[in-house]
């Protein structure tokens, strides 16, 4: 019998994000919000990578991000590269950074921090960004890359 | 200064720790006076306190000033539920400056967020203290005569004694060298000694008390707690090594005082209370100064 191969279709306007480590998509969807769009979305994952083991892909049509916001992946998919497509062509690539400031996203993993007991949105001063570490605004105790939990 | 909440030790600059140090050396000198006449400083004790609460309230008193709030959350509407946020909005109603201990870490940061009134952190779970780094400053100072060049020895736990991490990082402006004596499992954090090595600082870190502690300046006691330790045969074998006795003090300077943030329990031998060199009842008594000190410039009346 023929192998029966899934293509994914090639998007005419809109934004690839490649190299999302494969257990990092849904947190990666959950900060940008996608759940929340109604635009076209595929998603491929636990699809094979040399860099990464197990990679995640996805594929949004019509959507283009502000640096400041695709940057907020940084903090789970540090090596994740973004292709900008315009009628078919990649017109531009850009990989991600990790911000100075992180507002929201993450919560504090100490459990006797007050943000994990009142509604208050957290902030965090990334104290390094190679292997992330975030400084609790509020707490000042560190939440390192192994402990991001995404709220 | 004026109108700026003191959350943390790094809040402040050297230049104003040293501001704050000799505004205290002329409260010391006429710790009654009317500054405070017709100012309210609201005083929320989220937990209980003893020390740092009737401190405060005898530096404001002293002043003139009023001080209304609770000492534990039975009296309060906490018990019914109330949001901090909606108890520091509501108190900044009623009074010129909060001073608050709060269980949970950043809650005064947090709180100093939500209200126009400045906010004084008396102690914020196991994080932050400045007050009390503040009079550990000045007593230091006091008994030194200065607060560069000097070796400090802290004993106990290093580990999770807010007291001694918001010290170290307030004498590392002052090129201190560090003596740190404690059991393997309650070692100063790596952070802290990666932050000494960036500000090109000395330190030594020890087990016992040994013939060192003659270097000393100062010897800055802890609490070991025995529920900091996972194993109880641990604790048993460890408690009694971190005691100070007055045989240990002979071979120390002249001028070398032992100071501890208080409460203690076995750690200092009562015998040593008498020694010249127990400094810590004392230093409890520049805790006055140093609160009047930091209300009077934080409401710039000074």
């Amino acid at each position: 019998m023929k192998d029966k191969i899934l293509e994914v279709s090639a998007i005419k306007n809109g934004t690839v994000i490649d190299h999302i480590p494969a257990n990092s998509l849904f947190k990666v969807i959950s900060i940008l919000g996608l759940d929340k769009i109604c635009n076209k979305i595929t998603f491929g994952t636990n699809l094979e990578s040399q860099k990464l083991g197990q990679k995640a892909i996805i594929k949004l049509s019509d959507v283009f991000f502000l640096d400041k916001d695709i940057n907020k992946i940084a903090l789970v998919a540090p090596q994740a590269k973004l292709n900008i497509i315009k009628n078919y062509k990649v017109t531009e690539k850009k990989i991600v950074e990790v911000p100075d400031e992180i507002i929201g996203i993450v919560k504090c993993m100490n459990p006797q921090c007050i943000t994990n007991e009142e509604k208050i949105i957290t902030k965090y001063q990334v104290v390094s960004k190679k292997d992330v570490k975030l400084k609790c605004y509020y707490c000042e105790k560190i939440t390192d890359q192994d402990n991001i939990v995404i709220i | 200064m004026k109108g700026k909440s003191l959350v943390s030790i790094n809040d402040y600059t050297k230049e104003e720790y040293i501001k704050i140090l000799d505004l205290a050396e002329i409260f010391e000198n006429k710790p009654v006076q009317n500054l405070l006449q017709g100012k309210v400083i609201a005083s929320l004790f989220f937990e209980p306190s003893t020390r740092t609460r009737l401190s405060f309230d005898s530096a404001v008193n002293k002043l003139g000033g009023k001080v209304i709030g609770f000492s534990d959350t039975h009296s309060s509407s906490i018990t019914k539920g109330e949001t901090l946020y909606d108890t520091i909005r509501i108190v900044s109603n009623y009074c010129d400056l909060i001073v608050m201990r709060h269980p949970l870490e950043g809650s005064a940061r947090y709180a100093s967020e939500i209200t126009s009134v400045p906010v004084i952190n008396a102690g914020d779970g196991a994080n932050q203290h400045p007050t009390q780094t503040l009079l550990d400053l000045y007593s230091i100072r006091k008994t030194q005569g200065t607060l560069d060049n000097l070796n400090i020895f802290m004993v106990g736990d290093l580990k999770y004694g807010r007291t001694v991490h918001s010290l170290l990082m307030a004498m590392s402006k002052f090129d201190t060298t560090f003596n740190f004596i404690s059991p393997d499992e309650l070692k100063l954090p790596e952070g802290y000694k990666l932050f000494l090595e960036n500000q090109g600082l000395k330190y030594y870190e020890h087990k016992d008390f040994t013939d060192i502690i003659s270097k000393a300046d100062i010897i800055y006691m802890t609490r070991v707690q025995k529920e900091r330790f996972s194993d109880p045969i641990e604790y048993e074998r460890t408690k009694n090594a971190y005691v100070l006795k007055n045989e240990f003090l002979a071979s120390t300077k002249e001028n070398m005082r032992v100071l501890h943030p208080l409460p203690r329990v076995n750690e200092i031998e009562k015998e040593v209370d008498l020694n010249p060199k127990a400094y810590y009842f004392t230093q409890a008594l520049n805790g006055v100064f140093i609160r009047q000190a930091i209300i009077t410039s934080i409401l710039g009346l000074i």
